[in-house]
């Protein structure tokens, strides 16, 4: 029964018709649910197994260019300055030019990437610590002319105390600007992104200096590039590594890493990097300068390898809702073990 | 106060922290899945008033939905779940299929049950207007900002569609509109707010399901409906994002569900990542210092340039 | 410059503003700070309503710079507080989207494609058109009777537009002699108003929306209501809210069932049995109201003794007639009352003419003028209070449900019986004294062959539990269109002039006197039926109309049986009918069997639609679905067809009437664009031109057109005519030319004026009381003064009944009007629906008249014995008491009685038109599953206000079928894929959505599947589909030839139809398995 009433003098027990109740009215006996037979459906672990997060709208190949660009051009720029440093002439020279480019390059994946390219100044509109994208631009608005500076010098000679000044510039915004694309990526809910958040910046480093040791064990003087075979050594084989360790670390979503594109990516990128950090170590020993130059390619292309399947792994991982419920589900259950 | 141990919120009336001197109570909503009848007067309302562009005519069979999610094109979006069980004390009658005589003296009464029973949930997502918003945190350009209600909000004049929001937001809310190349959401209505007025979904709905209010004031009556449910025996009622203490500080705009989130389509226990990011910066400087270090490292241990190790 | 941007830098503000993470204030852009809402910056605000369905909800339209830029809901209308459901919420788009057409089109005849007119080229060659095929086609008399019509021209639409509008058609176009008007009241619910007419007396739903919050129970019954009355439903969850239990009884499990505590699902069609069970319930068990059945219903009437019941005729009344397939009603009178209208007046029984006339009065349509008023009886009923004589109306219905058991409603329904016995004791114990039960129906009921005595089935539960005129009580009929009660109304009808009044017959209502003497009552408000009619007659035709004359009576055009929208169509076919108006409807897709829809309307001269865009009714000659299976071809057509852009609510002034029988007016918020213009504007025009072009005719066929009153002022440039000075039409002036204020001032001389007597008062003290709109919230709940409803502003019908016989609430809880001893007056909450003044316990004198006749316990004041009818001798022409019989196509044979299908019902033998076998009867299990169709939230009726809106259409993109997984499993239907589904008379493809809320239903031993599909779709448009309306046929109600689309037959097989000729083949093949002939399905009773 209702608890409403309208008397002579009006209405009451009025109540709100955003406090109904379904199935609550019913008074007690009789009836019963629906007896037919269901089709056997499974218990809903998600809506129509469509994802939860949206699919990044970035695009292949710019933002994996980007990531990979970003790590080589910042690696570069640092061992441009200690090549020049360590008189490594051609070494620095390569460096400079590899990092004034791919930092140019970098930036052109990245307003390529955007909606709307006329309005990329408005990265510089805030500076916003919680956005790695504007640290991130307003590092490479400083590295960027220092790399082509530095570069520039490097290649003509000209105005050498600025070029060296600019050199030290673009060393000191390089490691920031190939580190800050791991808090990039990491900064999101795509969870082959997020999930392993703590070793994304190892990844990142690694496959940065590898990359830079690629450029240099390829286009450097074989009489300059020995620390480039021990760098690109060192590097690729503890990108490789970390690239373990992190799998191992974020649960099911390690799935993503090994499934579809990501998954022909990383073991691309597995094989070309250990390969080529090997092939590194051979020639930093031997000094054979085809040796060099493979391991160079070879890491080159792995840390790019890297770089795409990372990217990839994310992708997929957004557009397959377990990659988000499950983990989730665990850390709740996890939460409620520890509650009781 | 050291990176690390650093948080980037505002806390709840994020508005006050972020440059609003009085702010205005803070504003959201309260759907109650409950009483929605699933007539989708929501999204039509919010797509007249914002003007959004048709988001694709494609028959899904996923019960009612045609919509399929949130994104650019849909900033309002109605779930329908069809499931083989009941609805608390609801009665969902129908005839087995035992088998059964022609005649009327023997017709046995309803066979044994298999005990299944129909419901049909149906709710309104929308963006959530986290208290630690994602999306807001990583924009670069500042086109989303936290208005003085404390809603998010992206500023088509500003967005420059780096895209970086969309990834960001732990319920795949915002999203990049195709051919439009900027980033678009619920904007909670942030233009009639601003005088006053109801956003338009929850003007339209028709049986209240979409509650607009005060949060606080909507916090209050969440939990007193959370009660009212359970005490008429719909256990399986819950709050979702009502909780300021969640992975991301609330939600300006929760509901109360009648199943599990990601039934619904929500992640069940999302977390915005940006309380990760000082351990992420931390992690980075580390990170970059090992790279510095280790450029150092094989630079001395090549020794000078042409000799070998 | 510079500086100014420097200082503007937010990266400087978030330092400067306090904003250190750059998130707040800092962010903020200029724009962001400038933002202002345009419903904040409109010039104006324009009151108007939601011109999609009957709830009526209020709507602000907000106007800037001459432009519509944005439509909400009013937060002060009483019935929608400020809520729209998705369509309300699209009219923006509707009204100002891309898809509107502008301009006028023509297609001369056998041309492919359309052509620009100019407007006033197309007004004149209409008006040559009407002339012309009037003159052509005029009947002066037809079989040897003055009927002075032409069926030449037809009209069909009505419910969309606003009453002036439709006051404007059916005055012109019955001064030109047109009978075959119609719209869509006739597919909708006109079997509404023969089911609440002669139960009540009014044929109106008895309640208002909002009073449904103050129910105990509320039983939703063939109605979707939170589907297709969503606003409304607000006002379930306001009454769930506060404890009362809401039931769902529908073959589907839809939204309504989603938000219902019950749900009970039900074989299409059988709902009498399912009703007539809890009639037998609260009998047996002794449930019923006693105090109130005895007093305000005829159950202690005593009924002729040569009454038999269908329990005696298994299955049929006494009276019936085969060879005219009717019944003479004359032994299911009460004792000591006669009837008014008597087919056997003028001749014998044994005349050759006696059957064709009761056929033709059969097919009049007679029971829809019970809209106000019930049936005309003269005489006192002989009667035995103690309801214990065995011919008493109470033992009679006792009699005749008794069969109506559980285990019936299970075998026939598929409804188990603990779940049957459970709405059993929920109904009645939420009813009596203390508690209040409402029934809520709209289509679900009304589209079947028996679906008047659906209704009448509720109605008669209703009176037995004394539910009737009592908060939280009634029978919500829950209307279509914005204004389908102003077009039944005010109708665009053929059977009705305005308030209900029948359209003279030729048989039996030759003159004035024999038109009022064979229809009003003795007793009761419809014994003043001179004094309405007069004064129609009046205001159609002024100074000409006089006492002398007859006040041109003779003007009138008579009708001769049926000549409602299905009858056009075959007298389309037939060559009969050469023009046709479609104003406002869309027959090619919402009509029944939409291939002799369009196949008629390819057999017309001319052809005349207005629309706002190109609808399938427009279009069929050039890409209609016979163009594609080749049965028709586009240079073989000759129609020429007009096609004129109509003009949207927004662009003109007018009122509307909502299901609740309240008229609200909407005001024009811009000027229509291009060659779009009102269909007031049409109407008034093509009057004008026509009156012109007739001007100085001497022939007396034209006399009713000339003398017809048609000087409405016109205003700006466009010439618009004034669509209040129509409404004060419509509410009628004095002599003096003064408004008049209630239809008791009407009088029989001709000294007062009146174009619809029930609307009198709409413009009382010259004000438009529609147009009054004091906010809910300053109102009791019923808001008396928004709007204005009929009969006399009342709210909930006969509201006498709320209170006992000595004039006291029946309850302190359900209080509504009572009697104030002190004042001498009724008063309460609502305007009490009775004489003020006339107390409880008044009695008439002998001999008394009309009004005064009636008691002082006699709310069913339209009634001529003034009670509510539980047992109704007269008014239908399908039997006194509902009975179940089986759909015209059914997978079962009736297992009640040997009578398989309504022996009255009215069928149409057609090649195009073929049934299917039922039952037993061989070739049945060809079409083995019942289908049942039904309506989406998101679209409206035949698309063309849903399906190019954009916005509605992505909602619910695609044709489908709803299917349960067991029929999916057994016809090897695939989820998403695509099914045909075929009939004898088409075949349409459709989406396949296999869904868990169909439930296959165990039919007298066997498993019977449903399939439900929208009707929604057709070729044109934003989102586009095959016609449900394409596998429909054209089987009727008797009484109000409604269609029976809510339950057919049909098949169903995986995959996508063919198309050209192929697809008339494999229909033709169907037939051909099942052996459908010209005969299946006809037969008038049972062998
Ligand atoms: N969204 C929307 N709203 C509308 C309309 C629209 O097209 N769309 N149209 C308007 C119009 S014109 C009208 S008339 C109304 C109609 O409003 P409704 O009558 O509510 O509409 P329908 O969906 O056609 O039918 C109602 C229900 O009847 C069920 N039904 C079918 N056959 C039977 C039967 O034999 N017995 C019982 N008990 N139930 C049965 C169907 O499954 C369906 O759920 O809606 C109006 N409102
Ligand atoms: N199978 C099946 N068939 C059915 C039904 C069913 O349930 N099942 N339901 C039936 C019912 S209840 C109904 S009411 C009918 C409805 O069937 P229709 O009335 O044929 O369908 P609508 O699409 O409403 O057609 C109304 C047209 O009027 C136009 N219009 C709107 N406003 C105006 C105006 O101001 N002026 C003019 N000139 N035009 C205007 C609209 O654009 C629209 O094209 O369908 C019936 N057919
Ligand atoms: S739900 Fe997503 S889009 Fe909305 S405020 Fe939170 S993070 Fe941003
Ligand atoms: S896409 Fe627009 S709103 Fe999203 S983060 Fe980039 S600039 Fe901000
Ligand atoms: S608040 Fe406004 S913008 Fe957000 S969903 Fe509702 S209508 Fe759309
Ligand atoms: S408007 Fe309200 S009832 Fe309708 S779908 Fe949206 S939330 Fe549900
Ligand atoms: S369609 Fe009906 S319920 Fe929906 S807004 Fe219009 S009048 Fe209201
Ligand atoms: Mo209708």
């Amino acid at each position: 029964m209702s608890t409403d009433a309208v008397t002579t003098d009006g209405t009451t027990g009025i109540h709100p018709g955003r406090e109904a109740t379904v199935g609550a009215n019913v008074p007690p006996g009789g009836g019963g649910p629906r007896k037919a037979k269901r089709r056997d459906e499974p218990e809903f672990g998600s809506y129509y197994d469509l994802p939860v997060i949206n699919k990044p709208a970035w695009e292949s190949p710019d933002i994996p260019g980007y990531l990979f660009l970003g790590g080589l051009a910042g690696a570069g720029a640092a061992v441009g300055l200690a090549a020049q440093g360590t008189g490594r002439p051609g070494l620095a020279k390569v460096s400079k030019i590899g990092a004034a480019v791919a930092g140019h390059l970098s930036l052109v994946a990245l307003v390529h990437d955007l909606g709307r390219r006329g309005r990329f100044l408005n990265m510089l509109r805030m500076f916003k610590v919680t956005s790695p994208m504007s640290v991130g631009s307003w590092l490479l608005s400083g590295f960027v002319p220092a790399a082509t500076v530095s570069a520039l010098s490097a290649v003509t000679g000209a105005a050498p105390a600025l070029g060296t000044l600019a050199s030290a510039g673009a060393a000191v915004l390089g490691p920031p600007v190939a580190t800050y694309t791991a808090a990039l990526i990491s900064n999101t809910a795509v969870p082959a992104w997020h999930d392993g958040y703590e070793y994304m910046p190892f990844i990142f480093v690694s496959s940065a200096a590898s990359a830079a040791a690629g450029l240099g064990l390829l286009g450097a003087p074989v009489s300059e590039s020995t620390p480039m075979a021990f760098l690109g050594a060192v590097a690729g084989l503890s990108e490789v590594a970390l690239s373990k360790v992190h799998e191992e670390s974020i649960g099911i979503v390690k799935e993503a890493f090994h499934e579809g594109k990501a998954g022909r990516y990383m073991k691309a990128a597995e094989a070309l990097t250990a390969g080529g950090a090997v092939l590194a170590a051979a020639g930093g020993l031997t000094r054979r300068r085809s040796l060099r130059a493979a391991a160079g390619a070879m890491l080159l292309a792995g840390s790019a390898f890297t770089r795409f399947g990372i990217f990839e792994a994310g992708i997929s991982s957004a557009q397959d809702p377990k990659y988000t419920v499950v983990p989730q589900r665990e850390r709740l259950e996890k939460k409620a073990r520890k509650g009781t | 106060m050291s990176l690390l141990d650093m948080r980037f919120d505002n806390g709840q009336e994020a508005a006050a922290g972020s440059g609003y001197a009085d702010a205005p109570p803070r504003m959201g909503f309260f759907t109650d899945t409950s009483v929605c009848i699933g007539c989708k007067a929501c999204e039509v309302a919010c797509k007249e008033w914002n003007q959004i562009p048709e988001d694709g005519l494609e028959f899904t069979g996923m019960s009612y939905d045609n919509t399929k999610g949130l994104g650019a094109d849909s900033w309002r979006h109605v779930a329908f779940i069809e499931q083989p069980k009941s609805l608390a004390g609801q009665i969902t009658g129908g005839v087995g299929m035992a088998a059964s005589s022609g005649s009327v003296a023997s017709v046995p009464t309803a066979p044994e049950v298999t005990a299944e029973g129909i419901r049909w949930l149906m709710s309104s997502d929308v963006c959530k207007h986290c208290t630690e918003a994602a999306c807001l945190d990583v924009c670069p350009t500042g086109a989303l900002f936290r208005t003085e209600f404390s809603t998010v909000v992206v500023q088509e004049d500003i967005c420059n569609g780096c895209g970086y929001c969309v990834p960001a937001c732990p319920y795949g809310v915002i999203d990049q509109r195709h051919g439009d190349g900027r980033a678009w959401k619920c904007t909670l209505c942030y233009d009639r707010l601003g005088v006053g007025q109801e956003p338009a979904c929850a003007k339209a709905c028709p049986t209240d399901s979409i509650q607009f209010g005060p949060l606080d004031e909507l916090r209050q009556r969440a939990d007193q409906r959370l009660a009212q449910m359970h005490s008429v025996g719909v256990g399986e009622a819950r709050l979702y994002g009502r909780d300021p203490d969640d992975g991301v500080g609330g939600d300006g705009a929760f509901f109360l569900l009648l199943d599990e989130p990601e039934v619904y389509g929500l992640p069940p226990d999302p977390v915005v990542t940006t309380r990760d990011l000082p351990k992420m910066w931390k992690l980075a400087g580390v990170a970059m210092s090992v790279l510095g270090g280790s450029i150092a490292a094989a630079f001395l241990g090549a020794g000078r340039p042409g000799g070998a190790a | 410059m510079i500086r100014d941007l420097i200082e503007h830098w937010p990266v400087l503000r978030q330092v400067r503003e306090r904003d250190a993470f750059g998130r707040g204030i800092a962010a903020k852009s200029k724009q962001s700070d400038n933002l202002e809402p345009r419903t904040a910056n409109a010039d104006k605000v324009v009151k108007s309503i939601c011109p999609y369905c009957g709830v009526g909800c209020g709507q602000n339209i907000y106007v800037k710079d001459d432009q519509i830029v944005q439509i909400e809901g009013d937060p002060d209308s009483p019935v929608s507080r400020g809520r729209l459901c998705p369509k309300g919420a699209a009219t923006l788009e509707l009204s100002t989207g891309p898809t509107r057409r502008y301009h006028v089109l023509y297609r001369p005849p056998h041309a492919t494609d359309w052509e620009r007119l100019p407007l006033d080229r197309a007004m004149e060659m209409v008006a040559d058109r009407v002339i012309r095929t009037r003159r052509e086609k005029w009947q002066q008399t037809f079989k040897d009777k003055e009927v002075r019509r032409t069926m030449g021209i037809a009209s069909l639409g009505g419910a969309t537009l606003d009453n002036e509008e439709n006051y404007l058609i059916k005055k012109l176009l019955t001064a030109l002699g047109v009978v075959q008007i119609e719209n869509q009241a006739r597919l909708c619910h006109s079997a509404t108003v023969a089911g609440l007419g002669p139960s009540f007396g009014r044929g109106g739903a008895t309640t208002a929306m909002q009073d449904l919050q103050h129910s105990d129970c509320i039983v939703i019954e063939g109605s979707s209501f939170a589907e297709a009355h969503p606003v409304g439903f607000q006002w379930v969850m306001e009454a769930k809210a506060r404890g009362a239990t809401v039931i769902h009884v529908d073959p589907r499990f839809s939204r309504t069932s989603a938000l219902a505590d019950v749900h009970v699902p039900i074989r299409a069609g059988t709902d009498i049995v399912f009703l007539g069970g809890i009639i037998r319930y609260a009998i047996e068990h002794d449930k019923w109201f006693r105090d109130y059945v005895v007093n305000y219903t005829n159950a202690p009437q005593i009924i002729r003794d040569e009454y038999r019941d269908t329990e005696d005729l298994n299955g049929i009344f006494s009276g019936f007639h085969e060879k005219a397939s009717a019944y003479e009603n004359e032994a299911w009178l009460p004792e000591g009352m006669s009837q008014t209208t008597d087919p056997e007046d003028g001749g014998e029984k044994d005349d050759p003419e006696y059957e064709e006339r009761l056929q033709a009065v059969k097919d009049a349509g007679t029971a829809e003028t019970h809209g106000s008023g019930g049936a005309g009886m003269h005489g006192s009923p002989n009667t035995d209070p103690t309801l214990q004589h065995p011919l008493c109306v109470f033992q009679l219905l006792r009699k005749h449900y008794a069969r109506y058991t559980p285990e019936y409603v299970e075998q026939i329904c598929g409804i188990p019986r603990d779940l049957f016995q459970k709405v059993c004791e929920v109904v009645t114990s939420s009813s009596g004294r203390d508690r209040t039960t409402s029934f809520v129906y709209a289509v679900g009921w009304t589209q079947h062959t028996d679906g008047s005595q659906f209704i009448r089935a509720a109605s008669i539960l209703q009176l037995l539990l004394g539910n009737i005129g009592r908060p939280g009580g009634g029978i919500q009929a829950l209307r279509g269109h914005a204004s389908i009660q102003g077009s039944t109304d005010i109708p665009t009808l053929f059977n009705l002039l305005p308030g209900y009044l029948p359209m003279p017959h030729a048989y039996e209502h030759a003159t004035l006197d024999d038109y009022i003497e064979g229809e009003k009552s003795g007793k009761g408000f419809w014994g003043d039926m001179r004094a309405y009619m007069v004064s129609l007659l009046k205001a159609y035709w002024g100074p000409a109309a006089t006492p002398e004359n007859d006040f041109c009576y003779d003007y009138l055009p008579k009708i001769t049986g049926s000549h409602s929208t299905y009858d056009t169509v075959l007298n389309q076919m037939a060559g009969e009918c050469k023009g046709y108006f479609l104003m406002g409807e869309n027959p090619a897709v919402g009509s029944a069997n939409a291939k002799m829809q369009r196949l008629g309307m390819a057999n017309l001269d001319w052809l005349v639609v207005r629309d706002f865009s190109l609808i399938e009714s427009a279009t069929w000659w050039k890409d209609g679905p016979e163009i594609d299976s080749g049965e028709l071809k586009t240079g073989d057509i000759a129609t020429e067809v007009f096609f004129f852009p109509a003009a949207s609510h927004t662009e003109k002034n007018g009122s509307f009437t909502n299901t609740n029988r309240m008229l609200q007016w909407h005001y024009e918020s811009k000027e229509p664009d291009g060659e779009a213009r009102s269909d007031l504007w049409f109407m008034y025009h093509l009057g004008r031109i026509i009156k012109e072009k007739l001007a100085g005719s001497t022939d007396p066929i034209d006399r009713p057109v000339l003398d017809l009153t048609w000087d409405y002022p016109t205003e700006g440039a466009i010439e618009e005519p004034n669509a209040e000075s129509v409404l004060a039409e419509i509410n009628g002036w004095d002599s003096e030319g003064s408004p008049l204020a209630s239809y008791e001032q009407l009088n029989e001389d001709g000294s007062t004026a009146c174009g619809c007597w029930i609307y009198c008062g709409v413009y009382a003290d010259g004000v438009n009381q529609a147009a009054r709109r004091k906010p809910a919230k300053e109102q009791n709940w019923l808001g008396g003064e928004w709007g204005w409803a009929w009969p006399a502003n009342r709210r909930l019908l006969y509201n006498r009944a709320s209170a006992d016989p000595d004039g006291k609430p029946w309850s302190p809880r359900k209080a509504l009007v009572w009697w104030d001893e002190e004042k001498a007056l009724w008063v309460g909450h609502d305007i009490p629906d009775f004489t003020a003044s006339k107390g409880p316990h008044y009695r008439p004198p002998a001999g008394a008249t009309r009004g005064e006749a009636l008691s002082g316990i006699d709310p069913f004041v339209m009634q001529a014995d003034g009670k509510g009818w539980l047992f109704a001798p007269a008014g239908l022409v399908d039997g006194p008491l509902p009975t179940h019989y089986e759909p015209q196509e059914s997978p079962t044979a009736n297992p009640m009685y040997k009578q398989q299908r309504s022996p009255v019902r009215q069928i149409f033998r057609h090649e195009h038109n073929r049934y299917h076998p039922s039952g037993s009867e061989p070739g049945a299990e060809v079409y083995p599953h019942v289908v049942t169709t039904f309506r989406l939230t998101e679209h409206f009726t035949a698309g063309g206000m849903s399906r190019w809106v954009s916005r509605l259409s992505e909602l619910q993109p695609e044709m489908f079928c709803e299917v349960s997984p067991e029929l999916a499993d057994e016809c090897g239907l695939e989820h998403r894929g695509w099914a045909t589904i075929i009939t004898a008379r088409n075949c349409i493809e459709a989406r396949v959505l296999v869904t868990g809320r169909m439930t296959p239903l165990l039919i007298d031993g066997r498993v019977v599947h449903q399939i439900a599909l929208p009707f929604h779709w057709g070729p044109n448009g934003y989102t586009q589909g095959d016609s449900a309306n394409d596998l429909t046929s054209i089987v009727l109600d008797p009484n109000v030839h409604i269609q029976e689309v809510k339950a057919l037959t049909a098949a169903i097989r995986p995959g996508r139809r063919p198309t050209g000729p192929a697809r008339v083949e494999l229909v033709r093949d169907y037939q051909r398995r099942a052996g459908v002939t010209a005969e299946t399905g006809t037969e008038v009773l049972s062998v």
